[in-house]
């Protein structure tokens, strides 16, 4: 930690925001538990898929301290992400055609 | 030049240098020292590859005439399985980036070391445990895996051969070459000299920073499915076995989804070292640098985003089919870039056929032949005809091994006086690129036609009308293989008996041939400060003055 930047200043998110995440992240859980016996038809992946981004953008940013990272990080990040959208992307004209 | 006497190698070099407290033994297992790093893998990749080669020349003995030759059938089901695994696991993927990669980034960066120096040594040791857990799970009982390098569900979940350990060892590979990709992209980034731009970055650095993308990017996808696999084997959790309820289909996307850009690891590297080679035997700087550079970057990017067409027959939907196929012959264009701008850089050069040249001259016919019989198969009508046939077998073969593996000599001969000072035989070494490339064609062009006949891959017996064919790629293969083994053997007597190499026996100008062979421990004794393009050659004057 010596090596820190002075400039950089940290954001720590105190414990009532983890819990509050915390939180969040069981309900969309049981959202998630929910809804799987809730005959969706075709949108049930979609709907499945939004509550895992929710969730993961939630852990990202504030656990993994994504939010309060430099502009670097939130790049690289969003690279993979769009990596990991398009790969689904592409494999779902299989799916959804198949 | 064979008739020389040893050469005493000059003492302060990196050979004579160690990183830590020991000598001997534990100064290479226990060093930091990129170069040495590459060097342990040096040895290590050669002998994985030595053994592919002898378990393909096994291959090829059965395969002499029809019928039980010398293994039952299931003996060749492993055999194949081991050539793959081997060949692909432990040679091909990390061949170039963990060997020269290692040794010279850094060094034509102007960099003294990789930017994570013992996060590479771990990167070596991660390589040797998955390799002994590969080679362990031949011997425990059950025997050894049976299921082809691609390990396809249902096959893989119900074979009571070892699987898991495996691909348990595929996964710490993995996380091998990660490290490595993780390692390269810090260094370009943050360890370049004063003056190297980006875009005087020579272009093996290039090509290393964008597989390194890939690396990082595509390997943790084949790190989940193995994972997937082995719970699936374990708990019998229903993933991807369709009696389980899984979708067969879905593994072969996530397989593939690592493993098609895996075959960008391999090859992205080897068109580096081409980049490298043409430019210092024609004499002239390279034609349309920054295309070159740009079409890594494409090919890394598009070759991410045609993994399906090797799932054309699978039962994939047609819509996936026809937009699969499209983006695979996207991907031909910056491939194409690349060749013609070689091509290029070779009219109206001053051409010294030194043996790294003839190298590279022998990859460009093999790899024009594997790219375009890869159009072949990236067109979903003839792919249908040719699927899992030797067809198949044939172009992989052009494209990796023609393309790769002979790119893999063309670096050795050309770093070889650089990374150990010492000049092997080059009589010797132009009549082995010869004889390689005869025994290539003898035995790897029958098998397009055998496939365009109709003979599947993967079977260990055959119809008569095969035997003419799978005899002249058996005698290839002796050819070949005869080859390979002359080669090491005047490597490692030029190794030790060969005489002493000046620092720039090639005439090259990227950094590496700037400083003494072999370098010394961090490279350089005060950190170069760049003025010139990668491929001045005016600056052969000034160096030869120095």
């Amino acid at each position: 930690m010596q090596h820190e930047n002075p400039k950089h200043k940290h954001h720590h998110p105190g414990y009532g925001t983890y819990i509050l995440v915390w939180l969040a992240l069981l309900a969309f859980t049981s959202i998630t538990v929910t809804i799987a016996g809730v005959n969706l038809g075709r949108y049930t992946l979609f709907v499945a898929l939004l509550i895992a981004a929710i969730k993961s953008s939630l852990v990202v940013n504030i656990f993994m301290h994504i939010k309060f990272e430099e502009k670097i990080f939130k790049v690289f990040l969003a690279l993979s992400g769009m990596t990991l959208v398009v790969i689904f992307a592409l494999t779902f004209f299989d799916f959804i055609y198949r | 030049m064979m008739g020389q006497t040893a050469v005493a190698v000059k003492a302060d070099n990196f050979y004579h240098q160690s990183t830590n407290k020991y000598s001997g033994i534990l100064s290479w297992l226990l060093t930091i020292d990129h170069k040495r790093i590459g060097l342990m893998y040096m040895v290590s990749i050669i002998f994985f590859f030595l053994v592919g080669v002898i378990v393909g020349v096994l291959m090829r003995l059965e395969l002499m005439a029809p019928g039980k030759t010398i293994v039952d059938a299931q003996t060749y089901n492993a055999l194949f399985t081991l050539h793959g695994v081997i060949m692909i696991f432990l040679f091909i993927i990390p061949g170039l980036p963990a060997i020269f990669g290692n040794f010279f980034l850094p060094i034509q960066i102007g960099a003294r070391d990789v930017a994570f120096p013992r996060l590479n040594l771990l990167s070596y040791y991660l390589y040797v445990i998955g390799a002994v857990l590969a080679l362990l799970s031949l011997v425990l009982p059950g025997g050894p895996i049976d299921t082809g390098w691609t390990f396809y569900i249902p096959y893989s979940v119900r074979s009571t051969t070892n699987i898991s350990l495996p691909l348990l060892a595929a996964f710490i590979l993995g996380f091998s070459s990660i490290l490595t990709g993780l390692n390269f992209i810090t260094t370009v980034h943050r360890l370049r000299a004063p003056g190297m731009g980006f875009f005087k970055m020579p272009l093996f650095v290039w090509a290393t920073y964008a597989t390194a993308w890939v690396q990082i990017i595509a390997t943790p996808v084949v790190g989940i499915t193995i994972l997937l696999v082995i719970i699936e084997r374990l708990f019998g959790v229903g993933i991807f076995d369709p009696a389980l309820g899984g979708d067969p289909i879905l593994f072969q996307h996530m397989f593939w989804i690592y493993s098609h850009p895996a075959v960008y690891i391999m090859i992205l590297p080897a068109m580096g070292v081409v980049s490298e080679i043409i430019p210092t035997f024609s004499r002239r700087t390279i034609f349309g640098y920054t295309a070159i550079a740009m079409s890594s970057l494409a090919i890394a990017f598009v070759g991410y985003l045609v993994w399906a067409h090797h799932m054309f027959t699978s039962g994939m939907s047609d819509t996936a089919r026809w937009i699969f196929s499209l983006l695979t012959f996207l991907v031909a264009l910056p491939s194409g870039v690349k060749v013609f701008n070689w091509v290029a850089t070779m009219y109206k050069g001053s051409i010294d056929p030194q043996p790294p040249f003839l190298w590279v001259m022998a990859f460009i016919f093999l790899f024009s032949i594997g790219g375009l019989t890869g159009l072949v198969l990236g067109a979903l009508a003839t792919d249908v005809h040719v699927h899992d046939t030797y067809f198949v077998v044939a172009h992989f073969h052009f494209v990796m091994f023609g393309g790769t593996g002979t790119i893999f000599f063309a670096a050795l001969h050309y770093w070889f006086p650089k990374m150990f000072g010492r000049m092997y035989n080059v009589k010797f070494a132009r009549i082995s690129v010869a004889t390689f490339f005869i025994g290539f064609m003898l035995l790897y062009f029958p098998k397009f036609i055998m496939g365009y006949m109709g003979m599947p891959r993967r079977y260990y017996d055959y119809l008569p009308q095969f035997a003419n064919l799978q005899m002249i790629s058996t005698i290839g293969s002796w050819i070949l293989s005869g080859t390979i083994f002359f080669i090491v053997g005047y490597l490692l007597h030029a190794l030790f008996k060969g005489p002493k190499a000046p620092s720039n026996p090639w005439g090259g100008v990227t950094l590496e041939w700037h400083i003494q062979s072999p370098p010394i421990m961090e490279n350089f004794k005060t950190i170069p400060t760049i003025t010139h393009e990668p491929y001045d050659f005016s600056q052969l004057k000034e160096m030869k003055n120095a």
